[in-house]
């Protein structure tokens, strides 16, 4: 890690939904509308972003729109995540999956499956937004504040007995006995939500139906603002493990990393909205033309500028946080200029973490092996 | 052959056959204590199945689903293959490592909500450029239920009910966009074509919808519907709703018998005789010559039941501990402790009456000179499910079933992971294709297209609430 030649390296991650985090990024990507809902399309970008060098592809999910000028339409994340896995090497993939209104143990499940299909590259980017619209949808109302992250907090509780729930060697086909099975080390998950959760209670039995996902718990990653409402930063395998920030603007996003951190945060992740000078156009005038087609709300800070001014602002950042993740303006153009000009001279500062093939989310965060909360003595 | 092929109502048959694969990972079926069993989870052992069930030109690759760990005797159940992935999850990776092959998800009505599953079907169905399709399943039991937040809420007598008003809500929000709603070029003034969305509302009985659609349609329109579940109730709602159906019904007398209650339940449904396909799932057991596929099918059938599982077998009727007995005598001379039979939780078996079952079970034993072992090998591998002899025996039998339309085609449940369709794809498709009985080329890119399937009408207009 950090020596006295060597400054703190970290990790980029890079937004991949849609078009771009500009909703009207739709307008300068090389490719029609009609071709954004695909494999193929999938395919190009993760494998852009791998070979640029990031080390980590989130996919976010719930609501787009309203339908209109812009583009109303987004592919479920994990499977998009799923799709990406055994195309890649090295890449970690982290799909976005709400707590709210879903179900625990299918999420549980699901996650538990990506990380198969990754290799141990999978993470779990927790969303919450207990909006009327997404309870809508499933005859549920609105959730907020304290409601959220309780919510958020016992989906992640219920998804981590269950990756416990079967030991790591659980499975052990032993002919001699007949048994698939070790039956010792399976375990009920027993999940009850407390006596005064806000929403309405639940249980979750277990164990699993999938076994021990292979880096024995993904790591899970959520926005800071549902830690404000209460969602606890844990132990390790408790919680939460990174903690993305985000700040009004550039100036004070190391604050907010710092502010983060002595809060406990086993890592933690800047957010940053990204528009680069490109195709002879100045970043400004390009964020221009966006913003005349449809403004860009974004609570997250930006940087619009060269790609020089973005590697100092990154190799600055990285000093304190753990990892970045980019939000490009435009996924086709943004990802061309960062791939050119930004990640190979942070690479040459020396900032960057290397990407190592068949690695883990678990390795890139620095969390040990996962211990096994029902491991018992003995075995 | 004696079997009366007239089905009736007009029904022709194809005279083709297609092929599908179904990863079981659970139950006894799976050999796992042979050298060449492969891990259950590791997704090169899904890969290898799936692409070679492609190279033999499958229609379709199936994953199963049970949402509870199989129990016995209150317990986890050790001795059969357990543990598998989440359907879509696995299917989504496959999908970016095959080309053609459908892609078949069993999910459940029961414990998911319609907005969510729709979306996520039509998820993988657009990844996977229209390969998708979902094996409609109802599962009610509040065991299964205690993994979830909305518990064991839903009657048994309610599973149909509930299930059609689900399926027929995914229809409509697969539905809700228009054919040409997403402009064909960025340059256009917008994303959309303006009011070519419908949101989807549905009020009934058991749940609420309040959705605008995320997703537009696929390269096939929606995903394909694939039905499992034998009830009366099942067969009915499959003959209003379903594309195909998953039948438990192989042998050539069975299926054609069902292939005409099928075929007359959707005309009293209001569809065509052929709108309706059938594949029964079975297992295949070859070889180069009838003498040595009857020894391999000894062989397979004693690693698939075992002393221990013939032993936990009995238990689950008598209800009582029977380790002392001997699998290889005869069956157990005490009488069961319950008056209902429950077999291995989430094995899908209905109670019976245990003592009258023992009886009848000891005379049968008793009668044709079965071990204990033998005997429960006979109970759980249904003879009538295996195809078991030579390449060209087998190849003969399948074409029989093609010419009469007894069946669509067939969903196989390899007794080996990953490499039991090895043999299948080399030596059986090749003589079926040579009977003529069998695709020599995938004639499109879609699952409808491999299953001559037409493109669907739009579901009702999203504006009507239906109720139930
Ligand atoms: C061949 C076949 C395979 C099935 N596979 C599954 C499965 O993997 N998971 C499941 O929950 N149900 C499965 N079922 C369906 C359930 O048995 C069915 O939904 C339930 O029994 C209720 O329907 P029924 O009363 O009409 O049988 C399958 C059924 C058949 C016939």
């Amino acid at each position: 890690m950090s020596t006295a030649d060597h400054p703190r390296t970290g990790f980029l991650a890079l937004e991949l939904d849609g078009d771009g985090a500009h909703p009207a990024a739709w307008r300068a990507a090389r490719h029609a509308p009609t071709e954004l809902l695909s494999g193929v399309r999938i395919r190009s970008t993760v494998l852009a972003a791998e070979s640029a060098g990031f080390h980590v592809a989130t996919f976010s999910d719930g609501p787009v729109g309203p339908a209109g000028s812009d583009i109303a339409a987004r592919l479920d994340a994990v499977q998009r995540a799923a799709f990406a896995g055994p195309i890649t090497r090295s890449i970690i993939l982290v799909p976005e999956v709400d707590t709210v209104f879903t179900e625990p143990f299918h999420v549980a499940t699901q996650l538990a499956s990506l990380d198969y299909v990754t290799a141990g590259r999978a993470g779990w980017l927790v969303a919450a937004s207990g909006s009327e619209g997404e309870g809508a949808a499933v005859g549920r109302s609105a959730v907020a504040g304290a409601g959220r992250a309780a919510e958020a907090a016992a989906a992640v509780e219920v998804s981590r007995r269950l990756w416990d729930s079967w030991e790591d060697d659980a499975v052990i086909r032993d002919v001699d006995s007949g048994r698939y099975l070790d039956v010792d080390k399976l375990h009920y998950a027993d999940f009850e939500t407390d006596p005064d959760f806000p929403g309405e209670g639940y249980s979750v039995k277990g164990p699993a139906i999938i076994p021990r996902p292979l880096q024995g718990q993904l790591p899970v990653v959520a926005p800071a603002e549902l830690l404000a409402d209460g969602l606890a930063v844990g132990s390790p395998d408790s919680g939460v493990d990174a903690v993305l920030v985000t700040a009004p603007s550039l100036e004070e996003l190391g604050e907010a990393v710092a502010q983060v951190r002595s809060r406990g945060a086993v890592s933690v992740i800047a957010e940053l909205d990204v528009v680069l000078d490109a195709r002879g156009q100045r970043a400004k005038e390009r964020l221009a033309q966006l913003d005349a087609q449809t403004p860009w709300p974004s609570n997250r800070s930006r940087y619009v500028g060269d790609a020089a001014g973005l590697v100092d602002f990154l190799s600055e950042l990285l000093a304190t946080a753990d990892g970045v993740r980019l939000h490009p303006a435009v996924l086709d153009v943004e990802l061309d200029e960062l791939s050119r000009l930004v990640l190979p001279e942070l690479r040459r500062r020396g900032v960057l973490a290397p990407s190592t093939p068949e690695t883990t989310f678990r390795a890139l965060l620095g969390l040990g092996q996962a211990t096994n909360r029902y491991a018992t003595a003995g075995h | 052959m004696s079997e009366n092929t007239d089905i009736g109502h007009g029904f022709v048959p194809s005279g083709q056959l297609q092929l599908g694969v179904f990863f079981q990972g659970v139950n006894s079926g799976t050999v796992w204590k042979a050298p060449e069993s492969g891990s259950q989870t590791d997704f090169e052992s899904f890969r290898q199945l799936a692409q070679t069930a492609e190279r033999g030109l499958f229609a379709a690759f199936f994953l199963g689903e049970g949402l509870r760990l199989r129990e016995h005797q209150g317990r986890p159940h050790a001795l059969d293959v357990a543990g598998r992935p989440d359907a879509q999850t696995m299917l989504a990776a496959l999908a970016a490592v095959t080309n053609k092959i459908g892609l078949v998800a069993t999910q459940n009505t029961t414990y998911n909500d319609p907005a969510h599953l729709a979306h996520r079907l039509a998820s993988l169905d657009l990844i996977s450029g229209g390969r998708a399709a979902w094996n409609v399943v109802t599962t009610d039991n509040a065991w299964t239920g205690a993994n979830f937040r909305r518990g064991g809420y839903l009657d048994h007598a309610d599973r149909y009910v509930h299930a059609e008003a689900f399926v027929q809500t995914a229809k409509r929000i697969w539905d809700s966009w228009e054919a040409e709603a997403i402009s064909a070029s960025e340059t256009a003034a917008t994303w959309s074509a303006p009011d070519s969305i419908r949101p989807v509302q549905h009020t009934g009985a058991h749940y609420t919808v309040d959705y605008e659609p995320r997703l537009p349609r696929t390269a096939q329109h929606r995903p394909v519907l694939f039905q499992a579940g034998d009830s009366p109730e099942g067969r009915d709602f499959a003959a209003r709703q379903a594309d195909v159906i998953f039948s438990a019904h192989p042998g050539l007398d069975a299926a054609l018998i069902f292939r005409r209650d099928i075929v007359a339940r959707t005309v009293a449904a209001g569809r065509g005789a052929n709108e309706v396909q059938i594949m029964p799932a079975s297992e295949f057991i070859l070889a180069a010559t009838p003498q040595e596929a009857r020894e391999k099918q000894a062989w397979v059938r004693s690693l698939q039941i075992g002393p221990e599982q013939a032993i936990a077998y009995l238990e689950q009727f008598w209800g009582r501990e029977l380790s002392g007995y001997d699998p290889d005598g005869p069956l157990p001379d005490i009488d069961p402790v319950v008056e209902e039979t429950s077999e291995t939780r989430g094995s899908g078996f209905h109670g019976a009456k245990a003592r009258q079952l023992a009886d009848q079970w000891r005379a049968e034993a008793l009668d044709k000179g079965l071990s204990i072992r033998q005997f429960v090998s006979g109970k759980t591998s249904r003879a009538d499910a295996t195809f078991s002899g030579s390449y060209t025996e087998i190849a003969d039998l399948l074409a029989r079933y093609a010419a009469v339309g007894a069946v669509d085609g067939f969903n196989i449940s390899p007794w080996l992971i990953p490499t039991g369709l090895d043999d299948i794809v080399n030596h059986l498709v090749p003589e079926l294709q040579a009977r003529g009985v069998y695709p020599t080329d995938y004639v499109g890119t879609t699952l409808r297209e491999h299953l001559g399937l037409p493109l669907p009408q739009r579901a009702e207009s999203s504006a009507t609430l239906s109720h139930a």
